[in-house]
């Protein structure tokens, strides 16, 4: 991929956590956010899994958390 | 299924053993409670996974994971895996008309694959048991920090690793910046020792056989590697139904990266291999890759969303999109599809084979994990609410690896070979939290 793509991704985020200000909730209407289902990660050991079976097969890791050593895998 | 009362002991006793570990850990920091069936606080995840690949790896993986909130809102969480791998993998070695012999990683033994067959290597059996733990607290208002320690250890791989982490909210905790390190420091001791780069793969020597033309391929017989990575975080909440995340992530992994049981075949102008010679891979990778992520809440389901991509300088481009459906059935049932779409760029040094009387080059793999490769993922996850609010699912998820040319032409008998065969493999997992 070229450095333009890279960028402008850099450029979005940037411009997006500057309009961030107004964004956002307040804190009475945190209703539908607190549900356990709405976490990031909503399921740890879900993605602790997968997260070791994509390091074994696939040249990529980490990017939400950590990518990591931890084994030798086949 | 379990009685309620016989899951009350079982927590009861995990949670006394947990207990007993962090407060030998921390000496003196707290009195163990006198009666762990009333004391609550410690809540447990738990999972078992299947993985089988058709004709090659299978795994078996369990995970413990208990968590204690302490009144403070500091959290701890300990966390055991274990995992066991039998089975067969790809050893680098091209498919060719006639059957062809690989002695194993010892040396001691070979093996035969069949004409037309991609050689793999059934040599592998491991066992890994891994504890990770992490502690997390608010440090001042609106600042909240985590520690963590990795241990892993298999047969021949012993991988050490540390990670710290702060995190600031910010406009009424809608916005969060963060920022966090990890440090890995692995030894790796493989079976038959570390190859020497581009020797020849040595006939085996047998149990009382000559093994100096052996040990002449070896130099050494463990090295180690370091992964440090560094992540910058943002998460926002744009409105009443949506949450997103936004990482950068910079990762140097620096030593020994080659892997010591893959060969490349030498194949001469008909395509026929003349010689197996291992492996060689750069010292040094510096990975990148930019993470973006969003949940919507609708009336009822929640989709989420991500996408990952990585560059890094070995060439290797990869883009990765996950996503997730859950939809509530009602009484604590859901379903959640699971698709995901990965696909990958070869690293500047794949190749499927080395030509014969053609200079060697610096660094060569024919490893297709580092090859160019597409992949998808199709799972579903059934999940429901036990009495007493503790949690069962279920899932079952169906991957396929489908490797590609990168631009290599296949000289002679190998443009009837399969060079690039596709990989299937079915997950299955049943997880329990209580």
């Amino acid at each position: 991929m070229n450095n333009k793509f890279k960028y402008s991704l850099v450029f979005a985020a940037v411009t997006l956590a500057s309009g961030c200000s107004s964004l956002g909730v307040e804190p009475w209407e945190r209703d539908l956010l607190a549900k356990e289902q709405m976490a990031l990660t909503s399921s740890p050991i879900d993605s602790a899994l997968d997260d070791h079976i994509y390091f074994s097969k696939e040249a990529s890791s980490g990017g939400k958390s950590f990518g990591g050593g931890g084994c030798g895998c086949n | 299924m379990k009685s309620k009362s016989q899951n009350k002991n079982i927590k009861a006793a995990l949670t006394l053993a947990t207990t007993a570990l962090f407060s030998n850990a921390q000496a003196g920091a707290a009195p163990l409670p006198s009666d762990a069936s009333t004391e609550d606080a410690w809540s447990f995840d738990s999972a078992f996974l299947y993985y089988s690949e058709a004709d090659r790896v299978s795994a078996a993986e369990a995970i413990i994971s208990a968590k204690k909130t302490y009144t403070d809102d500091s959290v701890l969480n300990l966390k055991l895996t274990i995992d066991a791998l039998t089975g067969a993998s790809a050893n680098g070695a091209v498919a060719q008309p006639n059957v062809q012999t690989f002695t194993r990683p010892s040396g001691k033994g070979d093996y035969d694959i069949k004409a037309g067959d991609t050689p793999l290597d059934d040599t592998f059996h491991d066992t890994r048991v891994q504890l990770n733990a992490q502690w997390t607290q608010a440090l001042a208002q609106n600042y909240t920090g985590s520690v963590g320690a990795h241990i892993s250890k298999e047969y021949d791989y012993l991988s050490l690793g540390i990670n710290g982490n702060i995190a600031y909210d910010f406009n009424k905790k809608n916005s969060t910046i963060s920022f966090g390190l990890s440090h890995f420091q692995d030894t790796f001791t493989p079976e038959g020792g570390i190859r020497k780069a581009f020797a020849s793969m040595t006939s085996a020597y047998g149990d009382d056989g000559d093994q100096s033309g052996h040990d002449a391929t070896r130099i050494g017989n463990d090295d180690d590697k370091t992964t440090s990575d560094i992540m910058v975080g943002f998460t926002q909440v744009i409105n009443r139904r949506m949450v997103t995340q936004f990482n950068y992530s910079y990762s140097v992994v620096d030593g020994y990266l080659t892997d010591p049981f893959k060969v490349l075949s030498l194949v001469n102008t008909g395509g026929v291999a003349q010689d197996y010679l291992y492996e060689n891979r750069p010292n040094k990778r510096t990975k990148q890759s930019v993470f973006a992520q969003a949940k919507y809440h609708f009336d009822e389901t929640i989709l989420d969303v991500s996408y990952r991509y990585m560059w890094d300088d070995w060439k290797i481009d990869s883009h990765t999109v996950d996503t997730r459906f859950y939809i509530p059935l009602g009484e604590g049932r859901y379903l959640e599809p699971h698709l995901r779409f990965y696909q990958q760029t070869a690293a500047a040094f794949y190749q499927p084979f080395l030509m014969q009387g053609e200079a060697l080059p610096e660094f060569a793999s024919a490893d297709y994990r580092i090859g160019e490769m597409t992949a998808y993922t199709v799972g579903l996850k059934y999940g429901m609410k036990l009495d007493g609010g503790n949690d069962l699912s279920f899932r079952l998820e169906y991957y396929r690896q489908n490797s590609k040319s990168a631009g290599h032409k296949a000289p002679g008998v190998l443009t009837d070979m399969e060079l690039y065969e596709s990989v299937d493999a079915i997950i299955a997992q049943v997880s329990y939290s209580f």
